[in-house]
């Protein structure tokens, strides 16, 4: 067990890697009750949302979701969250466990002005995140509800071994798979019914190598309140609009002196803080980084002078003082 | 956990066998499990003087990586060469086939400061 954000979380049940390759090939399920969710409500809930995140909260129908940012003032970034939309007229964020206070502070200040309000529901609201290529079969014996129509990014209501849920097809792992909001007094019998029922337990180790076989960002390494997302390769979530989104004008004038880029190591094993270099010349530095399960090599996310950001660009990791080739890779690292 | 009686260990969890004054070195049972699935190891230079205390190894495993320390000073006279292809044997066997290094004892009045299985096991309690 390790402390994250308050909360006592397995960081492995038994090994990393065969719940990583449970994930990729079968059905895992992660308790991620930790997450923090908000209720945004309000006649002017929409206005309110498409102001405090950059992606088109607009477009957003019901019984659907959306991957967004919270911006700063500054063009940075106060949290990545996802953005559902269950009921009408009643949207479900969900944010980073670490951020809930700051998120919460940051969304309250914008208020004023806004027929809408904001209430954090993340102490009411467990998570279960059912993940893997085979969720669909197991899910649907717990489960009434057709779990082949909805598509990627549908959320509904339904029950989950007899008990009230909200189901969505969304997750962090790359995979299909469903996440599943429960109340904390439902939320182990379901677990208990799900793994009964065949899904490998995962704990935060495989989320985070998961996640970055994807290439997926993760709040406090590749996002900060300074990081400018238009620099990222997760900038095709900032969508500027009229009128802007907080923040909007800074982010876009912002120039981007170093980007965001997948590094593919041709040896050894990089990890967060390493130094970047180009022939000996220090140009970046790695944000988040490991090896991954499926192809036992290392791979990391790092930010590099922005003339180096092309694919294939040759680079070194400098890991405990010798330089280990890299090469600049398309996200994901892996095909699905 | 697994801490055999005839080992003598060192508080960062390598355990030491000696034998005719060469040290062979690897990490504890305790020590494997707190890593998990071990996938590569950086073995130092055969032929390198090394101080008791040093950092000598490497252990990278799916979570972190881990310096191993060398529990006495000597020279290195052999590494585990099989682990280049078949780290998990750190996991699977740490006490057997999941050996790290030799050392030549450059110092026997050293061994003296190292732990018993018993102060190890309560070490590790201590830890828990």
């Amino acid at each position: 067990m390790v402390e994250f954000a308050g909360f006592a979380m397995p960081l492995h049940y038994g090994s990393i890697k065969a719940e990583h390759l449970a994930v990729r090939q079968g059905v895992g399920v992660f308790d991620v009750s930790h997450m923090g969710e908000f209720w945004v409500v309000g006649d002017e809930a929409l206005p309110f949302l498409e102001y405090a995140t950059t992606n088109r909260a607009g477009r957003l129908k019901q019984g659907r979701a959306q991957y967004t940012m919270l911006p700063n003032v500054e063009g940075g970034v106060v949290d990545d969250a996802y953005l559902y939309l269950p009921d009408p007229g009643r949207y479900l964020m969900v944010v980073n466990a670490a951020n809930v206070a700051k998120d919460y502070r940051h969304l309250t200040a914008l208020l004023p002005g806004y027929d809408a309000q904001v209430y954090d529901a993340s102490e009411e609201t467990a998570l279960l995140a059912v993940q893997g290529p085979k969720t669909v079969e197991l899910l649907s014996g717990l489960t009434d509800a057709d779990l082949e129509r909805p598509k990627k990014n549908a959320v509904f209501r339904a029950e989950v071994a007899g008990r009230p849920a909200i189901l969505a097809r969304t997750g962090y792992t790359g995979e299909d798979g469903f996440e599943v909001f429960l109340t904390p007094e439902d939320a182990p019998g379901v677990f208990q019914a799900l793994v009964e029922a065949g899904a490998t337990p995962a704990g935060l180790g495989a989320r985070d190598t998961l996640r970055l076989e994807m290439g997926y960002p993760l709040y406090g390494h590749e996002l900060t309140d300074a990081t400018n997302p238009l620099c990222t390769p997760y900038a095709w979530v900032i969508k500027p609009k009229e009128p802007p989104f907080l923040g909007q004008e800074r982010m876009q004038a912002a120039p981007c002196r170093e980007r965001l880029v997948g590094l593919w190591m041709e040896s050894g094993i990089s990890r967060e803080g390493y130094p970047v270099e180009k022939d000996g010349r220090p140009v970046g530095r790695v944000t988040s980084g490991g090896i991954s399960p499926v192809l036992g090599r290392g791979i990391a996310l790092a930010w590099v002078e922005a003339g180096l950001a092309e694919e294939g660009t040759g680079l070194e990791v400098v890991i405990r003082g010798r330089r280990h080739p890299a090469r600049v890779h398309a996200l994901p690292f892996i095909r699905r | 956990m697994k801490v055999p009686e005839e080992l003598k260990y060192r508080e960062t969890h390598e355990w030491v066998r000696i034998e005719d004054g060469v040290a062979t070195v690897g990490i504890t049972d305790y020590a494997q499990e707190e890593l998990g699935d071990v996938v590569y190891v950086e073995l130092p230079e055969v032929g390198r003087a090394v101080r008791g205390g040093e950092a000598v190894a490497v252990i990278e495993s799916v979570k972190t990586a881990s310096d191993i320390y060398a529990p006495l000073s000597g020279e290195v006279v052999a590494v585990n060469e099989a682990l280049a292809d078949h780290p998990e044997k750190v996991n699977e066997d740490p006490y057997g086939e999941g050996w790290i290094f030799k050392l030549r004892i450059a110092d026997p009045a050293e061994v003296e400061a190292l732990l018993d299985a018993e102060a190890y096991r309560k070490l590790v309690a201590s830890e828990g």
